[in-house]
């Protein structure tokens, strides 16, 4: 399914934009709400800002989004304008603090919360006219596995998966995943351990995740699913005051605990499936 | 500060004592109390179904509001049923109106019966009634369901000393998409499509719009979990000269 940004032949429209192979396109999601994909998204969006990569954060959560909340941006011109053929693209695409563009989805989105062909469409003439001028293009999707989610993942090059320790977010990442791999034929799903509570942690719960399914999940002829595990993120105090500060965690405190270890994460990326900047 | 007897209240008092409702001034209240609850008994009942006494279709619509709110922030499993008296029409034709409306008023006080206190039974239209039930778990909706059809359908209504009526239901449910915040159009529709399903395939039964099924067993949460065993054991373990993370036993 990696090809799927290849223009649908029902949409002419779309089929006219040419797509450069070089942009990334990740999906954050979740299974569960709540456990940090808006946050993730935003902080690594700048993390990989600083080192130097053109970033757009796409608010994909069209039925629940907070992606302004968390940007503190408030925008006349939104995704939903887009959409509505009220405003270009350019128009609604907006500097965010961090050093990287977003396009907020608007409160009208509430209408996209399920995957009518319009919305199907819009989007993907929405994404193939954003992919050729970035470098990485990040889609904060929204949680469980609606036909909305699912599209969006559908998407992306690489999914990353963001869980906490939690019993209920790691049985909805591990459902997502499975319907993941049953659906769309997804061989690498890249896990992000959140509010991760012991030092290395994260890699045993991925790892934990990883054995269950080779356990549970029958992939047929195809290669097995194969989780990497991209980071931990520890709890810290600092996300929840910066959110209450209406500043980037990034931007305000990049050196906190949760900083750092997002900027390792950018790293971890730039190794595995982003070219280094130039 | 306002009079009473410069407010025309002759129309309100009529409606509210045709409630059963004390609309005179009583002697120990103030003119503020008096309109206080005039007005909160006015809510009460642009809010209730004259003939059921169930809730109306406008308390339904804000009751079902509320609902897409919590869906959104809890991801709740909430449960939507809309139901229908199965040939209303013929009863009407056959038995005349006074024994519809008795039939309607003895289904209405049924369905109040099956359900807790928490969930909502509204009377959306003519013969058409709707549930809201919240913290419904998606592997009990159609055994709920089903249960309450049954019920109806072993009811029997004395419509007259020599006549009993029975009346059967059909029912059709959807669970509100958890974690979005959908519109009460797109969900009472996708109720509204099962239950045009349980009519055109026959009648008196119950069909649900499952949510898209995020099923995990109980085995692969055992071992899903195992992890926590293993936090559990050592709370306070953390690794040596580790600044990046924290421990948060
Ligand atoms: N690493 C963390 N440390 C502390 N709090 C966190 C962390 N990650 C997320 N949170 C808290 O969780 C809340 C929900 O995160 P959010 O990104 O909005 O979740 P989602 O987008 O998955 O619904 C945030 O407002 C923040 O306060
Ligand atoms: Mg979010």
């Amino acid at each position: 399914m990696n090809d799927v940004l290849t223009p649908p032949t029902q949409n002419p429209d779309a089929a006219q934009v040419p797509l450069k192979p070089l942009g990334k396109v990740l999906a954050v999601t979740s299974g569960k709400g709540g456990v940090g994909k808006t946050f993730v998204s935003a902080n690594l969006a700048a993390a990989l800002a600083k080192r130097g990569h053109k970033v757009l954060v796409l608010d994909a959560d069209l039925g629940l989004a907070n992606l302004d909340v968390v940007l503190n941006l408030y925008p006349k011109i939104t995704l939903h304008d887009v959409f509505t053929g009220k405003a270009r693209l350019d128009e609604a695409i907006l500097p965010a603090p961090g050093g990287f563009s977003v396009l907020l989805a608007g409160s009208g989105m509430v209408e996209y919360s399920r995957l009518t062909s319009e919305v199907r469409n819009e989007f993907l003439r929405v994404m193939n006219s954003l992919v050729p001028n970035y470098d990485v293009v990040i889609l904060d999707t929204g949680a469980g596995i609606s036909d909305v989610v699912l599209f969006a993942v559908s998407l992306a090059s690489e999914v990353l998966m963001v869980a906490t320790p939690e019993p209920t977010s790691l049985t909805d990442a591990y459902a997502t995943i499975k319907v993941l791999v049953g659906q769309q034929q997804r061989q690498i799903i890249r896990v992000i351990i959140n509010q991760a509570t012991r030092p290395g942690s994260g890699a045993a719960i991925t790892n934990q995740l990883q054995q269950v399914l080779d356990r549970f999940v029958v992939t047929g002829l195809n290669q097995p699913i194969r989780l990497v595990h991209l980071g931990d993120i520890p709890v810290d105090p600092e996300v929840r005051q910066a959110i209450m500060r209406r500043q980037l965690m990034m931007q305000a405190t990049p050196g906190c605990p949760a900083g750092m270890a997002l900027t390792q994460l950018a790293r971890n990326l730039e190794d595995s499936v982003i070219p280094r900047a130039a | 500060m306002i009079e009473l007897p410069d407010l025309r209240l002759d129309d309100a008092s009529a409606l509210l004592a045709h409630d059963g409702k004390n609309s005179e001034l009583q002697r120990d209240e103030s003119p503020t109390e008096y309109l206080q609850r005039v007005i909160d008994s006015l809510c009460e009942l642009s809010l209730k179904d004259p003939l059921t006494g169930l809730g109306n279709r406008r308390h339904f619509h804000a009751a079902l509001e509320r609902q897409i709110e919590t869906v959104a922030r809890s991801g709740e499993s909430v449960l939507l049923l809309m139901l229908d008296i199965d040939h209303f029409k013929s009863i009407n034709d056959t038995h005349g109106h006074l024994a519809g409306d008795q039939v309607l008023r003895a289904i209405a006080h049924c369905l109040a019966g099956c359900v807790r206190p928490v969930d909502t039974v509204a009377r959306y239209g003519g013969e058409e009634f709707a549930i809201i039930l919240p913290n419904c778990r998606p592997l009990f909706g159609l055994a709920l369901a089903e249960r309450i059809r049954r019920t109806v359908a072993g009811l029997s209504v004395p419509v007259s000393p020599l006549l009993n009526l029975q009346a059967t239901i059909s029912i059709g449910g959807a669970y509100a998409p958890e974690w979005v915040r959908s519109t009460t159009e797109l969900w009472i529709e996708r109720a509204d499509n099962q239950l045009y399903r349980a009519k055109s395939n026959g009648r008196n039964q119950a069909c649900i719009d499952q949510p898209q099924e995020l099923s995990v067993s109980a085995e692969e949460k055992g071992l899903l979990f195992s992890h926590l065993a293993v936090d559990n054991a050592n709370p306070f373990e953390s690794g040596p000269g580790n600044v990046t993370n924290r421990v948060n036993a």
